[in-house]
């Protein structure tokens, strides 16, 4: 448990002291909500919700900003790697798991601290909240989206060499995992085969979640919801460390 | 009872044992079953061009890479059998710097003193101490981004003497440093042995750095020790002084001085490189051969034998030019391991 907290220790020291890239990664969500939120207001009309379109766009953004920050915090090990430093980590006596969940815990950490940002800026800007246990739902959902990929993450970041493809993986994978996932629109209201598409996005799941806690309301039943992101969080867990396991320098 | 070495009078108990260690890649045999002991407190240097397997060698040692044969030892623990055991008793400065830069020094030896799990209050203490060592306490606030290049190499050295490891191991621990900063340096490794006791292995491919640090140096080449020995008893071996003779035409300078009372000749790269005992008498007479046979000398050199010469000797080329010859070995080595 020590070694874990170490090394969770060293990813919230960085954290703080990166200014620049808290307010960098909340940005993109953030002029989302603003552009998206209050431009399609007055188009969009969702009849399943009896609200406006901010209000279902709010958990969507939020669970953006965990996902991306969550992803980007897995592989941030590759850095790691090419400044040496995980050396420093894999020589000494511990186990690769230790070194594995302490990375994992940083990054969901610092991932759900992100979304968080979001939340209380869009308290700013007319999210009301329905309950306190609700919010609380949100965010036990926002924690495992947040364990989830940065355990993703790490698992993609102990297969590649650099950083090369770094901006690939982001373009064909993390973008098509948030643009599917009904983030941006109700699930319901896309045509038959591509609303399958989102059934197998695991974070499609991580944002009804949200919009539950949330809102009250959501297109999947928030059991459902919380079995198919636990199931994800557990397998990407096992997948990330089997794979960071296997890393060599 | 543990097993004992003996060198030069002096018993000591062994902390490195190495035997027929072995590590291909492919088809790249990078170390070829060398084998050797190192007593407790000894600083043992590992000489030899880049490529030459000294850092695969040590990576073994240090159990970040598994050997494809033989068997290593650190402080009576097997690098196979026990990893964890092996970790806990040894300390490693990379070639390659291995601080976390965002984090400030001070940081850097806590995070390190938490992985070795050591109690607070001695890891608080240590840290200090171990800053004030390498006289970086008064920055120990400061960020690692701010530092220069000695200054790093510092602090990754007292990190790697936070755990109080037995085994030092030092990987080119002054490549890319001014002189000056190379010569402080030397200091505290050298002070670190003898207040410490601490057993020290380091590779470098500076000659002077292995005479002046090293209790005893093996010289490796194309992953094989060529030679092991006292600095001192490696340039003795070389018989007496060194001449150097440059001029465009050494094959006949060898022709012209085949004489009893050189030891050996070495040309090569426009030189020749000889051997002999009291030099400064026998300079006349060299010239004199030479110029008899009315070859053109560009310049002549006397000095005492360094490490150079030896490496000259056994292997027949300097180690720049083994490096230049390493490097392409290994360019076509990579070509043929991406081709298939």
């Amino acid at each position: 448990m020590d070694i874990i907290y170490t090394i969770w220790l060293r990813s919230m020291k960085r954290f703080i002291r990166s200014k620049s890239r808290i307010i960098g990664s909340i940005a993109m969500p953030l002029f989302f909500l603003l552009f998206l939120g209050f431009g399609l207001n007055s188009v969009v009309s969702l009849s399943s919700f009896g609200e406006n379109y901010i209000q279902f766009l709010i958990p969507g953004m939020v669970a953006m900003s965990v996902l991306f920050t969550s992803v980007f915090s897995g592989i941030q090990i590759i850095w790691d790697k090419q400044f040496g430093f995980l050396k420093e980590t894999l020589v000494a006596p511990v186990t690769r798991l230790e070194i594995m969940l302490g990375q994992t815990a940083g990054g969901a950490t610092t991932a759900v601290v992100q979304g968080l940002m979001i939340l209380i800026l869009s308290l700013l800007i007319g999210l009301s909240i329905q309950s306190i246990p609700g919010f609380l739902v949100a965010i036990g959902f926002m924690v495992l989206i947040g364990i989830g990929f940065t355990a993703f993450g790490i698992a993609i970041a102990s297969t590649m060499e650099d950083m090369n493809g770094f901006q690939l993986i982001m373009n064909f994978v993390i973008f098509p995992i948030f643009g599917l996932s009904g983030a941006l629109f109700p699930i319901s209201s896309l045509p038959g085969w591509l609303g399958a598409i989102t059934m197998f996005d695991p974070l499609t799941y991580g944002v009804e979640g949200i919009r539950y806690g949330l809102t009250g309301v959501s297109q999947i039943n928030p059991v459902i919801c919380f079995a198919v992101i636990g199931g994800f969080t557990i397998a990407m867990t096992g997948i990330g460390a089997y794979l960071f396991r296997k890393i060599s320098i | 009872m543990p097993r004992r070495l003996t060198q030069d009078h002096i018993i000591m108990t062994i902390a490195i044992h190495v035997e027929n260690l072995t590590r291909r890649f492919g088809d790249l045999v990078a170390v070829d079953h060398i084998s050797f002991e190192i007593g407790q407190g000894e600083i043992f240097g590992l000489l030899g061009p880049n490529g030459a397997g000294k850092t695969t060698t040590l990576s073994m040692l240090a159990t970040m890479l598994k050997p494809s044969e033989g068997t290593a030892t650190v402080n009576g623990i097997d690098v196979e059998q026990d990893e964890d055991g092996v970790r806990k008793s040894i300390g490693i400065v990379f070639q390659d710097q291995s601080l976390d830069e965002e984090l400030t020094a001070w940081e850097n030896m806590d995070f390190h003193g938490r992985l070795y799990r050591i109690p607070a209050d001695i890891r608080n203490q240590r840290i200090d101490e171990l800053l004030k060592l390498v006289e970086l306490e008064d920055r120990k606030n400061d960020i690692v981004k701010t530092f220069s290049g000695g200054m790093r190499r510092r602090l990754e050295i007292a990190r790697g003497l936070l755990h109080h490891p037995s085994v030092l191991f030092l990987d080119e621990p002054t490549l890319g440093l001014d002189p000056q900063t190379r010569n402080h340096l030397w200091q505290y490794i050298a002070t670190l042995s003898r207040e410490k006791g601490i057993t020290i292995i380091l590779t470098t491919h500076y000659m002077e750095e292995a005479d002046r640090l090293c209790n005893r140096v093996a010289i490796i080449d194309h992953g094989k020790i060529i030679a092991l020995d006292t600095p001192a008893n490696l340039k003795d071996g070389i018989g007496g002084d060194v001449v150097t003779i440059k001029s465009p035409d050494t094959a006949a300078i060898v022709e012209a001085l085949k004489e009893p009372w050189i030891n050996r000749m070495d040309p090569h790269d426009g030189e020749v490189v000889i051997s002999l005992r009291n030099a400064e008498q026998h300079l006349s007479t060299i010239v004199t051969l030479i110029t008899g046979q009315q070859i053109p000398i560009s310049s002549i050199s006397v000095h005492k034998p360094t490490l150079e010469d030896v490496f000259l000797s056994f292997t027949g080329k300097t180690i720049r030019e083994q490096e230049a010859s390493t490097t392409e070995i290994m360019r076509q080595q990579m070509k043929k391991m991406g081709r298939h």
